[in-house]
């Protein structure tokens, strides 16, 4: 269920376009449902749509068209290295696979505790500063070399409390 | 999510803590502690910033006298198609009103991070031209479209832009930062404008061009970050400053984003026209020990891939169209003898496959399949090139029609690699 101060932010987005574009909304609406429940499901489309007055079948296209809208739960901490060809110049498919070692899960999946989904992704424009990955769609790490890696998932299991 | 964990004890920042800390810094809406050292709007101002579109909206400077610096300066578009910006602004002007603008820092192309570079240090000076050009050309409402991925320029960028509304140096027009969501081919300005418009990022047919029919069916001035990012410096120390920079023959100057088999990789600001050589040489430091230039892709994954033999050409828009190849937005990556240039150009196409919006099925499928094919130690060249052709003379948009352009490469310049 979306609650009413999701309505709220909803209202700001839509607040944005002239008043007969409301669906110009649409992705900021998906993209706050995702920061509140972790990923955009069926029902949350449904939602957005009643919102905006579009079809659902139109909202579930702008889903399923985009990389970052996660359409099924990911983990906590979702890890997304980059491994387009400038980063695997530099290293960016070695920390891929290290952290495929460390997590003792393969690229695309999560982790039984539910703590980690590790993914590949497209360059992030940071490519100079290789190995890169983004955690959760907002933290940029750069110059991810095996040893920060490490410190990166020990911080994060020590934060929820069970390294 | 990563900022609802407290960091119990927070090892001088370590990278786990920078996850966590993020949430807190996003919601401290106004100080951006993600971006940092860059100029902000009041040091900006303080060091004659805004006076320029203070004197074009009183008046004391001209709109025309503005369009024709930029004009006379040259100054073409740095998203990588390189259209003339002054004609742009004259044509969309030409429009009958109202006129809309859509800001293209979506930056996708691989290898490219020139607009996250500058606008991490300097913001107001690409609000600046943007201001500029939506007061020449007429712009009622500007819609900044940013990619997802650069979080934290978006809270510093929002930040800064809630002070230049509080405090504004002059008359603004309606201003909105829109956000990505992940797709390369957004980038493209038509796919950018539907997506804006809350749909699946896929290319119109054109004509119409923009200029005309563009955002919500308005005539639009569509820009690369960069290319306003240079209009202040135009203007101000005069369209020969910018024309007078350059290299064998070309002029103005380019922002190489260099990445791949060199000592110092990064944004490089040089003369347009200088040579591939020249640029590792007096920009980069050099190639990395035990490391000799093979090859290199002069504009990311769609301006191909050329031979060491061919690093001594200028590299500017125009100059490398008859080697197969273009600038683009001057994403250089170098290979060395450690790499293969067939593994770089499977690698781009299986990039093109995954980001193909999937409407022309030149495109959908030859990506695909063409991807498939480049995967045998020995090419079938005859089959590649049907696809090639096909996918160069039938897709929409520039995504397809660039695509063929590593395999040709290939073929061209390393058949070794591929017998
Ligand atoms: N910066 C990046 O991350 C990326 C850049 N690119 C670059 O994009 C380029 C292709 O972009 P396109 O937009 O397809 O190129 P294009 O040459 O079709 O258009 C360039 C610009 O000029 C305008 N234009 C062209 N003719 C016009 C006319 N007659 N009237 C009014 N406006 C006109 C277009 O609307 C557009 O804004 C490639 O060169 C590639 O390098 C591609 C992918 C990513
Ligand atoms: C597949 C594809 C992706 C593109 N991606 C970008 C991009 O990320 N950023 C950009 O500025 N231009 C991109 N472009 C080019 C735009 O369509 C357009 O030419 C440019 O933004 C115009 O601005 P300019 O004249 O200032 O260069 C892309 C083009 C294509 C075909
Ligand atoms: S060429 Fe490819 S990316 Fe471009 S419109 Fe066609 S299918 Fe979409
Ligand atoms: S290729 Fe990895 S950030 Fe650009």
């Amino acid at each position: 269920m979306i609650s009413e101060t999701t309505k709220a932010r909803f209202a700001r987005e839509v607040a944005k376009y002239p008043a007969d574009q409301k669906q110009s909304a649409v992705m900021a609406c998906l993209a706050i449902v995702q920061q509140e429940l972790g990923h955009v499901s069926r029902e949350a489309e449904k939602e957005v749509a009643d919102y905006l007055g579009m079809a659902p079948i139109a909202v579930h296209e702008v889903t399923t068209f985009y990389n970052m809208y996660n359409q099924h739960p990911v983990g906590k901490y979702k890890l997304n290295v980059c491994t387009n060809l400038p980063c695997q110049l530099r290293d960016g498919a070695k920390a891929l696979h290290h952290l495929e070692k460390k997590l003792g899960i393969a690229m695309g999946e999560t982790t039984a505790d539910g703590l980690f989904t590790l993914q590949q992704c497209e360059c992030l424009g940071a490519c100079a500063d290789s190995p890169v990955m983004l955690v959760n769609d907002r933290t940029m790490c750069s110059f991810m070399s095996n040893e920060k890696l490490d410190q990166l998932v020990d911080g994060l299991r020590a934060a929820e409390g069970q390294s | 999510l990563v900022g609802q964990v407290a960091v119990p004890h927070a090892t001088a920042e370590t990278v786990a803590d920078l996850a966590a800390k993020e949430q807190r810094r996003a919601d401290q809406a106004g100080r951006a502690a993600g971006v940092q050292g860059f100029v902000g709007y009041e040091a900006y101002r303080a060091a004659g910033g805004y006076a320029l579109a203070t004197a074009l909206a009183n008046g004391s400077k001209s709109d025309e006298s503005v369009l024709a610096a930029m004009e006379s300066s040259g100054l073409r578009g740095l998203g990588g198609a390189g259209f003339p910006a002054g004609r742009k602004w004259r044509i969309v002007r030409g429009y009958a009103a109202p006129r809309l603008m859509a800001i293209n820092i979506d930056e996708g192309e691989p290898g490219t991070f020139k607009d996250r570079h500058y606008l991490e240090r300097d913001p107001h000076r690409f609000l600046e031209g943007m201001l500029v050009a939506a007061k020449v050309v007429g712009i009622d409402a500007v819609y900044i479209y940013l990619r997802d991925e650069y979080h934290d320029c978006r809270v510093m960028l929002e930040a800064e832009l809630a002070r230049l509304r509080r405090d504004p140096p002059c008359a603004l027009p309606h201003i909105e930062l829109r956000r990505g969501a992940g797709a390369y081919i957004c980038g493209e300005e038509s796919a950018m404008i539907e997506s804006i418009e809350g749909r699946r990022g896929e290319p119109r047919l054109r004509p119409p061009y923009i200029a005309e029919v563009g955002l919500f069916g308005r005539p639009t001035l569509e820009h690369n970050f960069e290319t306003l990012y240079w209009v202040r410096d135009i203007v101000d120390k005069g369209p020969d400053w910018f024309a007078g920079q350059g290299r064998h023959g070309r002029k103005g100057l380019r922002s190489f984003s260099v990445s791949g088999r060199v000592k110092d990789p990064g944004v490089k600001l040089a003369p347009a026209g200088i040579t591939l050589r020249e640029l590792v040489a007096e920009y980069c430091g050099g190639m990395p020990d035990g490391h000799e230039l093979y090859a290199y892709l002069p504009g990311g994954a769609s301006g191909g891939i050329l031979p060491a033999s061919l690093a001594d050409l200028p590299l500017d828009f125009d100059t490398l169209q008859p080697h197969g190849c273009f600038i683009g937005s001057a994403a250089i990556i170098v290979l060395s003898q450690h790499d293969r240039a067939r593994d770089a150009a499977l690698s781009m196409m299986r990039f093109f496959a995954s980001e193909s919006c999937g409407q022309c099925t030149p495109c959908r499928v030859g990506t695909d399949k063409a991807a498939h094919l480049m995967e045998a130690s020995q090419w079938d060249n005859a089959t590649l090139e049907d696809l090639s052709t096909v996918m160069a003379d039938a897709s929409i948009c520039g995504l397809g029609q660039a695509a063929p352009n590593p395999v040709r490469c290939v073929q061209k310049y390393f058949p070794h690699e591929i017998a």
